[in-house]
């Protein structure tokens, strides 16, 4: 059986919510246009692509009907190629990365794109019409705002405010050298606004940031808890994607390889603290490899907050200077259904740029999961 | 000639050179009508952005209180720029408003380009309150002057309605019209004209006034919380009075204003003599006490122990701050406007009110016909420059010219021709159901509304209501159309009114066409009568409550669904039951100064006369919004349990109390005609509306705004009795223990209202919010 391998990624710009250039962007017209830039960059046959796998934590409106094989239409992609609509809230589009790896190690297809998307201006957070199960609600913390869920955590691991600031401060300081360094320019793809006007940087970073001003930032979630805007990642839109095919294939058509796909997991935990869930699924997703977290060189452990970014560092014992190269969500933006794709992506693009072997790319998800990928340097 | 039909061809862009505090705001005020406006300024000394003073002034006009806009939407019209790059983009706008620094020079600087590049046809106009017209256009073209005018606002220009119109012997009738009709009609304000003379006619009697009224109060020795208190709501002055009223505009910019009117007035005008200034304002001004927009003026406020602010007032013979006191010296009829009275008063009250009013008065009435052709002219420019209750010459007829004039002569004070003439006569009277003013020809005219200006107050003098009781009227006001006005105190909903709006419906079905709802006091209605409300809880008359909140139910509904068209008329706050009577009215048509709101919740009830369905059925209609059973009610919600009011009437419009097609009428004067308009033109082939049916989320819809609430209760933004309040609201809105694939019908939602609202009032901590709403004016949130 061929290995699963990584050959490409592509992203378009990440812009806050409402505010950022891409507000009035429609999120199918956006991801259409990152999945042809990944086409493009990587020079893969169209024709050959078995399906398009779009996450997206928010499916209607916009985002409704199968976005997926809209997208696939929208792009003037070959009819054959098919498109599914994945959802696993914020880790839908690293869903799509492992379900493509299973289709093709059951020898179900041999190239995928994975991708992901989510326009937070055009969509809200929780959708149109939420309409909870009232006895659920009663009963558990399905339901539960993410907000309060960090708060839980920082409560549970008694993070300072003090602690989640300077971590996101270095967020923001990491995403202001890596773009002074132009190292999101690969893998961001330019979109072209109605007017002419070309987005071809992210919107969301803040490097300006300082320890100050965010200590001077007002509680968002609870008036006697730690957690502010600052501390927590911004409503973003955006898309990303990455190209998921075999080895095999990879080599017959002469396509960069980025990284092989060693392991994967899925894990669940308390709805409550569901920022805890990378720690599960990491260890899941390790054992499965046959490694320990100190043989990870790279980790990309999207930031949905602070409080349980340091609390999933701390419990998995994963050494600072190896987390988030290029800064996380908390500056770069956290589309929740693209973010899967984009740090899928990132990591194997870190194994190269670093020259190192293996990379952990996790995620916590609303409703208590969490989500992780290992990859191998090819 | 070019010039010709241009007031038929109107304005259509406007550009306004000068992004000083007036210009932005006559800038605002011009994008708040709909109509785009170039604001233009110099470019500074240093940076790079070559128009950033216009935009920096657009920017903070964002983040002003109160807002010289009326809705973000205004904002964007506003384009901004520099008279270095831009100044040939005045060859598109059909009026150029100079709002400059007042410097003749400069100004004239200006206008030689502007002459270059407007385009013939284009009205100019300066802002100046002090250069006169003939020496603005000296040196300019036959042309540019045809096209010249002053049209001098008054700070802050979305609030204030005066405008004064100043034009020369050489000003185009047809220009001038143009200008005043879209000052009229457009950005809603009353203009006036003036007369070429220093200081026009308002800031003319403002400044003598205020002087006048320092003066004497250091003559005399009075406290400032004397002068405020005999020299404010007494005399019909807003209850700054005088002392209040200069802190307010900044002490520092009396100077400047005695400056001003003493080099441009005749050497012999009376103001020539009283003008002086006071060591203590002059200390005052130089260490930075300069108002409330300084470190404090006559007035302080002062943080002691525990945050607690005490009003400190300064003591004018020491110059020290101490606790400001109240007096308490004007009672009985002289409190209220009793003016003859208040100057007879023996003591400082009365010969205080009579140092600052007699020669106030005798100066205003000498300025006729110098200043302004008119009496009305100066009433008008004082009551809408100064917010005066009375003009001068109303506060004449008060006291009596007769009377006026034999004091003055008793104090050697100058008695004007026109006090004189009058003799025994009143500046105004009533004649044949019309209001008449004396002339400076020594006969009455009548006063005559422009066209399109349609007032409740006229219709009062020629004729009687149809039905009235103690809360409410019914006035015929002409071409079949009738209007409900509210009589009751804040225009308080009652029993009453609704038991006029019952009868009423019969009469106007089978004698008129349509109905019209509306009065004309400051505010249309602050909702329902709490104070009657608190009585029947305090008893637990539970069945007199709910007797009450059916009684609404049923008039607004009868109103809703009677076979002539309803138009509500709203201006000035329009709360609660207030705001649901506009609700349930066939349209709207509002001033744009218009406050509505349902604020129920603040009291700890909900909306109990049909606000709730009626809500959301507004935004159910909203094309732009998205489907499904949730959208619609997680607006409403929005709005209601916050008690949001909206700030204009064109936010009304974005927070969905206001139709798309629902009108707004820009100058208070010419709502009730719009309004009736309005109403004929739905009267022919008139059909009641239809029952709404609700598609509502029940339960689960319940749940998401629950879990909504919880967390603004954990981020302290939510009280625990405001939990309690929403919970209600949610469980109405959310159509009760409706599902999704069952109706809900109007009736239902009614039933749910008020079931939700009688358990609310029945709540110990409900009740304390209105107890304390009563006695404090402010929401209790407990």
């Amino acid at each position: 059986m061929s290995d699963v391998v990584i050959a490409g990624y592509a992203r378009s710009p990440f812009h806050p919510a409402y505010r950022g250039a891409l507000a009035k962007v429609r999120p199918d017209d956006l991801a259409a246009n990152t999945i042809l830039g990944l086409i493009e960059r990587t020079g893969v046959k169209a024709e050959d692509i078995e399906d398009v796998l779009m996450g997206c934590a928010f499916p209607e409106g916009e985002q409704g009907f199968n976005i997926a094989r809209l997208v696939v239409l929208l792009a003037d992609l070959p009819l054959s190629i098919g498109g599914m609509t994945m959802n696993r809230f914020c880790g839908s589009s690293m869903s799509a990365v492992h379900y493509a790896a299973g289709q093709i190690a059951m020898g179900a297809g041999e190239v995928f794109i994975a991708a992901g998307v989510e326009s937070m201006s055009r969509v809200p957070m929780t959708g149109f019409n939420p309409m909870p199960n009232p006895e659920l609600a009663k009963r558990s913390a399905a339901y539960i705002g993410m907000g309060d869920t960090a708060e839980n955590v920082a409560k549970k691991y008694e993070l300072s405010r003090e602690s989640q600031e300077a971590f996101a401060l270095t967020s923001q300081k990491k995403a202001g050298e890596a773009i002074q360094k132009g190292s999101f320019k690969d893998e961001i793809v330019p979109y072209t606004l109605p007017d002419g006007t070309v987005i071809d940087t992210d919107g969301t970073p803040r490097p300006e940031t300082t320890a100050e001003g965010l200590a001077g930032l007002k509680l968002s979630f609870d008036e006697n808890g730690t957690v502010t805007a600052g501390t927590a990642s911004p409503l973003t839109d955006g898309s990303a994607a990455v190209l998921v095919c075999s080895a095999d294939y990879a080599a017959k058509n002469g396509l960069k390889v980025m990284a092989k796909v060693k392991s994967v997991a899925i894990s669940g935990c308390a709805p409550e603290v569901m920022g805890l869930g990378p720690v599960e699924s990491s260890k899941k997703a390790l054992s499965r490899a046959g490694l320990s977290i100190n043989d990870i060189d790279i980790v990309e452990l999207n930031e949905a907050f602070s409080s349980q970014s340091l609390a999933c560092i701390g419990d998995l014992g994963i050494k600072e200077e190896r987390i988030n190269l290029d800064g996380g969500a908390i500056a770069i933006g956290h589309p929740l259904g693209a973010t899967g794709a984009r740090i899928v992506g990132k990591a194997a693009s870190l194994l190269q740029r670093e020259g190192k072997k293996y990379a952990l790319a996790t995620q916590c998800i609303g409703g208590g999961q969490g989500i992780a990928t290992i990859l191998e340097t090819a | 000639m070019a010039d010709a039909n241009m007031a038929d061809k109107g304005i259509k862009k406007v550009c306004v050179i000068g992004a000083g505090t007036m210009g932005a705001g006559i800038a605002a005020q011009i994008a708040n009508a709909g109509v785009p406006v170039l604001l233009l300024d110099i470019v500074p000394k240093d940076g790079d952005n070559r128009s950033a003073i216009a935009e920096g002034a657009v920017a903070k006009m964002l983040k002003t209180e109160p807002a010289p806009f009326m809705s973000k939407r205004a904002a964007k019209l506003v384009e901004t720029g520099n008279i270095e790059d831009d100044l040939g983009k005045v060859a598109e706008c059909d009026w150029v408003v100079e709002a400059i620094i007042e410097r003749l020079d400069i100004k004239q600087n200006l206008y030689a380009k502007l002459e270059e590049v407007r385009t013939e046809g284009t009205a100019v106009s300066s802002n100046t309150s002090t250069i006169p017209l003939e020496q603005l256009t000296d040196g300019r073209s036959d042309a540019f002057k045809r096209g010249f005018l002053i049209t001098h606002f008054f700070n802050p220009p979305r609030y204030m309605r005066l405008i004064e119109l100043v034009a020369g012997p050489r000003t185009n009738p047809e220009t001038l019209e143009m200008v005043r009709t879209f000052v009229d009609r457009k950005l809603g304000k009353t203009p006036v004209d003036a007369e070429d003379s220093p200081g026009f006619i308002a800031n003319r009697i403002g400044t003598f006034w205020i002087q006048q009224a320092v003066n004497s109060a250091f003559d005399m020795g009075m406290t400032v919380e004397e002068v405020d208190e005999i020299g404010g709501k007494p005399m019909g002055v807003p209850k700054t009075g005088i002392f209040g009223l200069i802190d307010l505009i900044g002490i520092d910019l009396m100077p400047h204003l005695m400056k001003s009117l003493t080099s441009t007035l005749p050497k012999d005008d009376w103001y020539q003599k009283i003008a002086r200034s006071e060591p203590l304002i002059e200390q005052m001004i130089e260490s930075g006490y300069t108002g409330r927009k300084g470190k404090g003026g006559f007035y302080t406020m002062e943080k002691g122990e525990g945050g607690k602010r005490t009003k400190m007032a300064k003591d004018l013979k020491s110059g020290e701050y101490r606790a400001a006191a109240r007096p308490g010296l004007v009672r009985g009829s002289a409190a209220k406007g009793d003016l003859g009275t208040l100057i007879s008063i023996e003591g400082k009250v009365g010969e205080y009110a009579w140092a600052v009013l007699g020669p106030t008065l005798s100066y205003s009435a000498s300025i006729v016909p110098e200043a302004t052709a008119t009496v009305v002219g100066v009433d008008d420019a004082m009551k809408l420059g100064y917010n005066w209750r009375y003009g001068p010459f109303e506060m004449i007829d008060k006291i009596g010219a007769a009377k006026l004039v034999e004091r003055l002569e008793a104090d050697n004070m100058p008695v004007p021709q026109i006090l004189k003439m009058a003799g025994d006569r009143t500046f105004y009277r009533i004649e044949n159901g019309k209001r008449q003013y004396l002339g400076s020809d020594g006969e009455y005219h009548d006063i005559v509304r422009p066209e399109g200006v349609l007032l409740l107050e006229d219709i009062k003098l020629a004729s009687e209501p149809i039905m009235k009781n103690g809360s409410a009227a019914l006035w015929d006001i002409g071409d079949g159309v009738v209007a409900l006005e509210f009589t009751g105190k804040m225009n308080a909903l009652d029993e009453q009114v609704m038991k006029l709006i019952q009868k009423a419906i019969p009469v106007v079905k089978k004698d008129y066409k349509a109905f019209v709802v509306y009065n004309e006091g400051s505010n249309f209605s602050a909702g329902a009568n709490l104070g009657l409300a608190m009585f029947a809880l305090n008893i637990a008359a539970w069945s007199e409550v709910e007797k009450l909140v059916k009684g609404g139910q049923d008039a607004y509904k009868a109103l809703k669904y009677a076979p002539f068209p309803v138009v509500s008329a709203p201006a000035g706050m329009a709360l609660g039951g207030g705001c649901e009577i506009c609700l349930n009215s066939d349209a709207i048509q509002a001033h744009a100064e218009t406050y509505i709101g349902l604020v129920e919740c603040g009291v700890g009830i909900i909306p109990g006369w049909g606000g709730c369905g009626e809500f959301i059925s507004r935004w159910e209609e909203n094309p732009r919004h998205p489907d499904g059973p949730m959208p619609a009610v997680s607006k409403a919600f929005e709005t209601i349990s916050t008690a949001t009011v909206a700030k204009s009437a064109a936010n009304a419009q974005e927070l969905g109390f206001l139709r798309p097609d629902d009108g707004i009428t820009m100058n208070r004067d010419r709502l009730l005609y719009d309004a009736k308009q309005r109403a004929l033109a739905m009267a022919d082939g008139y059909t009641a509306p239809e029952k709404p049916e609700y598609r509502l989320p029940g339960p689960s819809g319940k749940a998401a705004l629950d879990l909504a609430v919880e967390s603004f209760h954990k981020q302290g933004k939510a009280t625990d009795h405001d939990v309690t309040v929403s919970g209600e609201l949610a469980y109405v809105l959310t159509g009760g223990d409706t599902d999704i694939t069952e109706v809900v019908t109007e009736a239902d939602m009614l039933k749910l209202e008020r079931e939700a609202f009688m358990r609310l009032v029945r709540n110990p901590k409900s009740q304390a919010r209105v107890e304390h709403m009563l006695e404090t004016g402010k929401p209790l949130r407990n």
